[in-house]
């Protein structure tokens, strides 16, 4: 099989402005990499059939390695209408950004960011005295050598309090 | 005439009531006794197609007299009539559930009328993927279920939901047009994409060619079952979706990829070049998605990384290439879609419920609505994997093949799946404890529905007609049914792993598939294995 040069280098800087362009945080800019990364690939398959021959209808008189293999065709003409439709798509949604947004930039997602600055500290599940829940509470607890009522305790776990009850020192934390 | 001969009408009949359903856009009554209706005659099909391929063996279906290879061929073996039998069940359950949530909110929220048509296409694509003998027609059912799932996943068009809807959108245009690469280069290296035909061809490339292709076709799976390091998407994306939507794609669409890389796996590239790093996959897989998804908050985030860490189990089956693996990823792919799907749809109802699906908003929930903590318990210790349930017997299935296989990587796997079992149970005793057990007022931030006294909503005079149906009865009732089919199979997994043990060694051994596409007297390569044979 012999391959078109010229197809091939196209193809390849197709390929290295869409993978540079879908890189970008600019909305138009990943959908144009896109596109330029469905027209790579539309033209790597046209490759596949290899040198371009005579249309594919049965004749008697030509032998069969003149034709043309019609099948990338047809894979072309499939991916074609699909990256038609995924790029109008992209475009509404883009559109809808900028209409919501007034940016044509990807936004962080909110909750990651804030999963991600969460304390590892978890006042219910680490807290060296447990938050009381319970409906039958405990009066006294022994927290850092000393007895204290169970309530101030647990508003001491609490992240941001003040101390309740004021240590021998007579200091907050 | 063989029931087989009918398979194409699991993809014709969606699309039939996709068309149906589109005409009726504005009589919504109508448009939900169509696609409820086609869709129950698709599931009532595809049993029959399961019965049948039982009793007959595979079979393929030439579409339109174009023989094979050059024709396009649907192939129902029991691999794919399971998957279609469980996936059209659940997705009937999901559409039951949307249009009980559409008509308690008086179809107002978002533009519900498209939401019919879109989701029989989505059902329609992902019957195609199921039944395809050919890798161009995978691709094209991917795309249909694809482009249905971005209408599915921006439905309404607010804010986070168009934000979340952009990385899925462009995530999955990259993972097909890798996958649309892998196939040119296949056609390039084997002149077809028949399935079967590339079963016989693909064996004679060199095996340089061969891994290439190989790898270009799991990487492309990859993204789109969610496997590590390719999962970055997915808890980014699905939660933001409307509940059934969310559900639906996280029961179906990375089982999909999960059945991509299968029939990649053993049919296109049997023999067991890639086990290793696909071991290393699963077990990361498994392990980085519990401990994302033990850092969440919102139970809709906690689920998708349950999601994709369970994801990590399905490739360990399939990465032993055994029949004991390989039948008890089969195994767990039918129990996981029901499971996981039915987390979602309770998931959703306790969003409806207590107003918020984040456990620092939430409490007191067992107390207040028993039936929804029954809902969720069960499915969530399916989930865990807690004796005797399908996701116990499923582990335990993936743990004994593994301990068979016997080397230091699956016996590393056996331990990853054992700590990913009980950090999942972990991940959801937290949920439960805050959200269900304790009382309302304890919530870092209880929201109001949950602090009000019960009958208050219906106190003053016309408060009752502005109130909606906090658990309308048609959506209880589908997340009940789901979770009763979990519990089914738990109840029938005997017969169920006889199923799928048989189907997994259907594939492995090949010849049953590649004859039924390319006639009786194929002859089928040997599959050469670096441990010296089976």
């Amino acid at each position: 099989m012999s391959i078109n040069l010229t197809l091939l280098i196209v193809m390849g800087a197709l390929y290295a402005c869409g993978i540079y362009l879908i890189l970008e945080r600019s909305l138009t800019r990943v959908l144009l990499g896109l596109m330029l990364l469905a027209n790579a690939t539309n033209l790597l398959i046209l490759a596949t059939g290899g040198y371009a021959g005579l249309a594919p209808l049965y004749s008697k008189e030509i032998a069969a390695q003149d034709y043309n293999d019609p099948l990338p065709q047809a894979l072309i003409l499939t991916s074609i209408v699909i990256s038609f439709a995924v790029t109008a798509f992209m475009l509404g949604i883009i559109y809808r950004t900028w209409v919501l947004a007034r940016q044509d930039e990807i936004q962080d997602d909110v909750e990651d960011r804030r999963v991600a600055e969460t304390p590892s500290f978890d006042a219910e599940d680490d807290a060296e005295i447990p938050a009381e829940t319970s409906e039958f509470p405990v009066a006294t607890v022994v927290a850092g050598g000393r007895e204290m009522s169970a309530e101030s305790a647990a508003a001491e776990e609490k992240p941001g309090s003040k101390n309740v009850a004021l240590g021998p020192e007579g200091g907050g934390k | 005439m063989n029931i087989a001969s009918f398979a194409p009408l699991a993809v014709v009949l969606p699309i039939l009531g996709a068309a149906l359903t589109f005409l009726l856009i504005r009589h919504s009554r109508a448009q939900r006794a169509v696609s409820i209706a086609l869709l129950s005659l698709t599931l009532l099909l595809e049993c029959f197609l399961l019965a049948s391929v039982w009793d007959g063996g595979t079979a393929a279906v030439t579409i339109g007299g174009w023989l094979p290879p050059w024709g396009i061929v649907m192939v129902v073996d029991q691999f794919s009539s399971l998957m279609l039998v469980v996936s059209s069940a659940v997705s009937l359950a999901v559409l039951v559930y949307a249009t009980g949530q559409g008509m308690a909110d008086g179809d107002q929220d978002a533009p519900v009328s498209i939401f019919h048509p879109t989701y029989l296409i989505l059902v329609a694509g992902v019957s195609n993927a199921f039944l395809s003998g050919d890798l161009f027609n995978l691709y094209v059912g991917f795309e249909i279920l694809l482009t249905a799932s971005y209408v599915l996943m921006t439905l309404g068009g607010t804010g986070p939901r168009i934000r979340a809807g952009v990385t899925y959108v462009v995530v999955s245009v990259v993972s097909s047009v890798l996958f649309l690469i892998s196939i040119a280069m296949i056609y390039g290296a084997t002149g077809t994409v028949n399935m079967a035909d590339l079963a016989v061809k693909l064996g004679e490339l060199d095996q340089g060619t061969k891994t290439l292709l190989h790898v270009m076709l799991l990487v492309a799976f990859g993204i789109k079952a969610a496997v590590f390091p390719l999962s970055f998407w997915l808890p980014d994306s699905y939660p933001t979706a409307p509940a059934p939507v969310t559900a639906v794609f996280a029961g179906l669409l990375t089982k999909v990829g999960v059945y991509a890389m299968v029939r990649t796996e053993t049919l296109l590239f049997p023999g067991d070049t890639l086990n290793t790093p696909l071991m290393v996959a699963a077990l990361l897989t498994m392990v980085v998605g519990i401990l994302g998804a033990l850092a969440q908050n919102d139970i809709k985030r906690l689920l998708s990384f349950t999601l994709v860490s369970h994801i990590g189990y399905m490739v360990f089956g399939l990465a032993m290439s055994s029949t004991a693996g390989l039948g008890a990823a089969v195994f767990y792919v039918a129990h996981h879609i029901t499971i996981q799907t039915s987390l979602f749809l309770v998931t959703g109802l306790i969003e409806r419920r207590g107003g918020s699906s984040s456990v620092d908003r939430l409490g007191g929930l067992a107390k207040l609505s028993p039936l929804l903590a029954l809902l969720f318990f069960v499915p969530a210790m399916n989930l865990a994997g807690i004796p005797p349930f399908s996701g116990f017997l499923g582990k335990v299935g993936l743990m004994q093949a593994g301990i068979e296989l016997g080397t230091p990587l699956a016996y590393a796997l056996v331990i990853g799946g054992v700590v990913t079992s009980l950090l999942t149970l972990l991940a959801i005793a937290r949920v439960w404890n805050r959200a269900f057990w304790r009382s309302p007022s304890d919530a870092e931030h209880p929201d109001p529905v949950l602090l009000a006294p019960p009958m208050a909503a219906v106190a003053g005079p016309g408060a009752k007609r502005n109130t909606v149906t906090l658990l309308p009865r048609t959506m209880v009732g589908s997340t009940l049914g789901l979770v009763v089919l979990g519990v089914a199979l738990t109840v029938f997994a005997g017969p169920l792993f006889t199923v799928s043990d048989q189907a997994a060694e259907d594939m492995l051994d090949r010849s049953s598939y590649i004859q039924a596409v390319l006639g009786e007297d194929t002859t089928v390569p040997m599959v050469l294995t670096s441990g010296g044979g089976k």
